[in-house]
């Protein structure tokens, strides 16, 4: 074996909800009125444009999740040792990016780096040319400004063409399907928005193909202090968010669901007990708790180094509680919200049928109560997402967020943000980290609008 | 009515109580004092004799719950619970580790955190709703369209990048007005417009929206279209029959914020380097001065109760058929 995988904890949880994610389709699929609110969404051309772009923040993320650590070069003999380092597969795609750093900044497209330095001979102060930033153009900087252009237009051209590819494919898919219909029963409702994905898919190749052409030969969006590639740094970030929008809720959930029915269903002592117990805690400012959590978590994980094998599981682990210490402080909305509605289910003469035919309490809360609120557990998880992402920024800016070693938008920002003073202003690494965030959570706003009109009874139709 | 607010604040013995013990749990019994010191004199090369001088210092080398080498009340009181933790039901919150007394330093800090936040708050929800109610009488046109999709434009931009923003364009461009600071008198104003700006701009795009949604939901209602059917102008059911029933909704939300005004805003005060309990708060965490941290968390527990009892009343007020029993 040339690598060995790792499976981080956070890739392990990421995988796991990938796989609920499809099991979930599946029984939606099967379930008549499930199918009917999905496809509602399937229909509307924004939730599907949205999706799409979604689409590919998911991929990058998931490429980033799987691990591995490359096997080191020994003599014949000797026992098999792996590099300490931790690479993914997104690493592996963006070598390129990855193993070309400048000395520092270095502004976007540029050829010579963005603070003059005294040559070697020590009599006169320039800026000095990039290692590897339009290092193929050698002595001809003439050229620059075309290279760039011709690079960009072959990259564009190239995405257009893979774009048309798609296009054409997506078509003959519609096509047949529409054939199929046109026979046998169903019709329009099997309709998806084809066109709006493939609308959305053609700047996103063709930008991204201009990117890809330039990137081989420039730092496309400039280098950071330390001059690595900023393009490298916000596509890993992009893991870092969907990690901390989805896996807190997925955290938080059993919890919320599990407290929500108790104490909607049994009432009692056991419905004052949680009702105390979530407005105890959502009485705490928010920021304020998760503040001190995170600072409690950092005195247990600095007091046991010897929990953790590498710095890279240290800050998987600091993650992975930052999730859990977000999920806390979020699970008493949507436990209240399960709460007043298993209240009103419980009334219900279906409910009050099982009763009378002797069902067990928790047959009738898992049976007949759960399948009835899932709808609103769904809109909480894609309407938290966006928040969630939003709030990792904020956090890390505070310095209760991620592991300063784990790249995400928040770290980006916070290291960027003291750059803008600067003369003339290093503008990129924050423009970028506000763009692709901007991306993500306006993606992530329109899909979670699309499902919640889609599921919400609420929602006239 | 007194009665009620007799018995509601009584209520709030008992949640006060557990975040108390909450606090105390996460600051004293996840980590012990040993730990902390450990954290805040530095990991590796510390002597046992440091430990017990930090923890003596911050009165933190006390047994937690049961001082069995005391004698009488004081086996209770001499503990870090009681010294820490329920003497904060009393307003003393100990010092900070600089050294200066917590309750004073929150009093003198409360104005600028006021300063900031009352406007703000005042102008945001202003704005929003005129914004809201604009839409909502150009409902199901472009204009309305247009103005939906705006709102979620802005709701996804990070909050972060107004602050940055405006204080790039305004301020360094512009040279309008101070990057940062904060003055007394008359002079604070220069420092606070900005601030407040984009306060109000950052927060607009969802609170219209939210606003939007409850002007709709009260729109499709019964006396919306007797109030037509009887000749009323679309401008006089909006604002005199639409605005006073959606109160209800809309005090929900906004009161319970009002008290917390006072904790000021920890990521507007720190970027304009307001001396307020934000970016105190700020500070406390970045320098993990774990007092000042635990008394804001405290704080803001009742803040956070005094506003639901406030929304509670203020239901009373806005609609006479609410009755509080």
């Amino acid at each position: 074996m040339m690598f060995q995988p790792v499976i981080l904890w956070s890739d392990a949880l990421l995988f796991l909800l990938i796989l609920a994610v499809i099991g979930l389709a599946v029984w939606a699929r099967r379930e008549d009125n499930l199918r009917a609110a999905w496809s509602r969404v399937l229909r509307d051309p924004v939730a599907m444009s949205a999706a799409t772009v979604l689409a590919a923040f998911v991929v990058i993320g998931l490429l980033d999740s799987l691990h591995y650590r490359v096997r080191l070069e020994g003599k014949a003999g000797e026992p098999v040792r792996y590099a300490v380092e931790l690479n993914s597969a997104l690493d592996a795609l963006l070598a390129n990016l990855r193993t070309r750093p400048e000395k520092t900044y270095s502004a976007p497209l540029a050829t010579h780096l963005y603070a003059k330095e005294t040559s070697t001979d020590g009599t006169q102060r320039d800026f000095p040319r990039l290692k590897h930033g339009g290092a193929h153009l050698g002595e001809n900087l003439d050229v620059h400004g075309a290279d760039i252009a011709k690079r960009a237009l072959f990259g564009a051209a190239a995405g257009a063409l893979l774009w048309f590819a798609m296009h054409l494919a997506l078509r003959r898919l519609k096509a047949r399907r529409c054939g199929i219909q046109a026979d046998g029963a169903g019709g329009a409702a099997q309709a998806v928005a084809w066109g709006a994905v493939s609308l959305t898919l053609a700047p996103m190749l063709v930008l991204g193909g201009a990117i890809v052409a330039l990137s081989g030969g420039y730092h496309v969006l400039g280098t950071d202090k330390v001059g690595q590639d900023v393009l490298y740094l916000t596509l890993k970030s992009i893991r870092t968010g969907l990690l901390i929008g989805t896996l807190t809720t997925l955290i938080m959930l059993p919890l919320a669901v599990l407290l929500g029915i108790l104490a909607g269903y049994v009432g009692g002592w056991v419905d004052d007990l949680i009702q105390y117990l979530y407005t105890t805690l959502s009485s705490i400012p928010g920021v304020l708790l998760i503040a001190a959590a995170v600072l409690m978590m950092q005195v247990i994980i600095d007091t046991h180094p010897d929990w953790f094998a590498s710095s890279a599981e240290r800050a998987d682990a600091r993650l992975l509680a930052l999730c859990l210490i977000l999920g806390m402080t979020s699970w008493t909305g949507v436990a209240r919200l399960l709460r007043g509605e298993t209240l009103k289910l419980r009334e219900l003469e279906y409910v009050q049928a099982a009763q009378a035919f002797g069902v067990g309490r928790f047959a009738i809360m898992g049976r007949h109560i759960l399948p009835n609120l899932m709808h609103i557990v769904l809109i909480a998880l894609v309407m938290d997402f966006s928040g969630l992402v939003l709030a990792e920024a904020v956090l890390s800016y505070v310095g209760v967020g991620v592991d300063p070693s784990t790249i995400s938008f928040g770290t980006m920002i916070n290291t960027a943000r003291m750059e803008l003073a600067r003369e003339p202003m290093v503008w990129w690494s924050l423009a970028a980290a506000f763009a692709f965030m901007f991306a993500l959570v306006l993606a992530a706003n329109l899909f979670a609008d699309a499902v919640r009109d889609a599921f919400d009874p609420r929602v006239a139709k | 009515m007194l009665a009620y607010i007799v018995r509601r604040l009584l209520y709030a013995i008992p949640i006060l109580i557990g975040v108390n013990l909450l606090t105390f749990a996460l600051f004293f019994v996840v980590n012990t004092p040993d730990d902390m010191a450990r954290m805040q004199l530095g990991v590796k090369r510390v002597t046992p004799e440091a430990i017990q001088k930090w923890k003596a210092e911050r009165g933190y080398d006390k047994p937690l719950l049961w001082n069995s080498a005391a004698a009488g009340s004081a086996a209770v009181t001499d503990t870090i619970l009681f010294s820490k933790s329920v003497r904060m039901f009393v307003g003393d919150f100990g010092r900070a580790d600089d050294g200066r007394d917590i309750a004073r330093e929150i009093t003198s800090r409360m104005g600028p955190s006021l300063a900031i936040a009352v406007p703000t708050f005042v102008l945001g929800l202003f704005v929003a709703i005129s914004f809201a109610l604009l839409l909502v009488f150009f409902r199901a046109t472009a204009l309305d369209f247009a103005g939906v999709v705006l709102c979620v434009a802005l709701m996804s931009i990070s909050g972060l990048f107004y602050i940055i923003g405006g204080q790039w364009l305004v301020s360094k461009v512009w040279h309008l007005v101070p990057i940062s600071g904060y003055g007394g008198g008359l002079d604070a104003g220069k420092f606070l417009i900005l601030p407040v700006i984009i306060g109000v701009f950052g927060g607009i795009g969802g609170s219209t929206r939210w606003y939007r949604t409850i002007f709709l939901e009260e729109i499709s209602r019964d006396y919306v279209r007797t109030a037509r059917a009887k000749g009323l102008p679309e401008r006089v059911v909006l604002f005199r029959h639409v605005l006073r029933n959606a109160l209800i909704p809309i005090l929900t939300g906004v009161v319970v914020v009002i008290p917390t005004l006072f904790m000021g805003s920890l990521l507007t005060e720190s970027f304009f380097g307001i001396p307020g309990l934000g970016s105190y708060t700020i500070d406390a965490i970045n320098a993990q001065d774990f007092a000042v941290v635990r008394s804001m968390v405290f704080i803001g527990s009742v803040l956070y109760i005094v506003g639901l009892l406030a929304t509670d009343i203020s239901y009373t007020v806005a609609d006479p058929r609410v009755r509080l029993q």
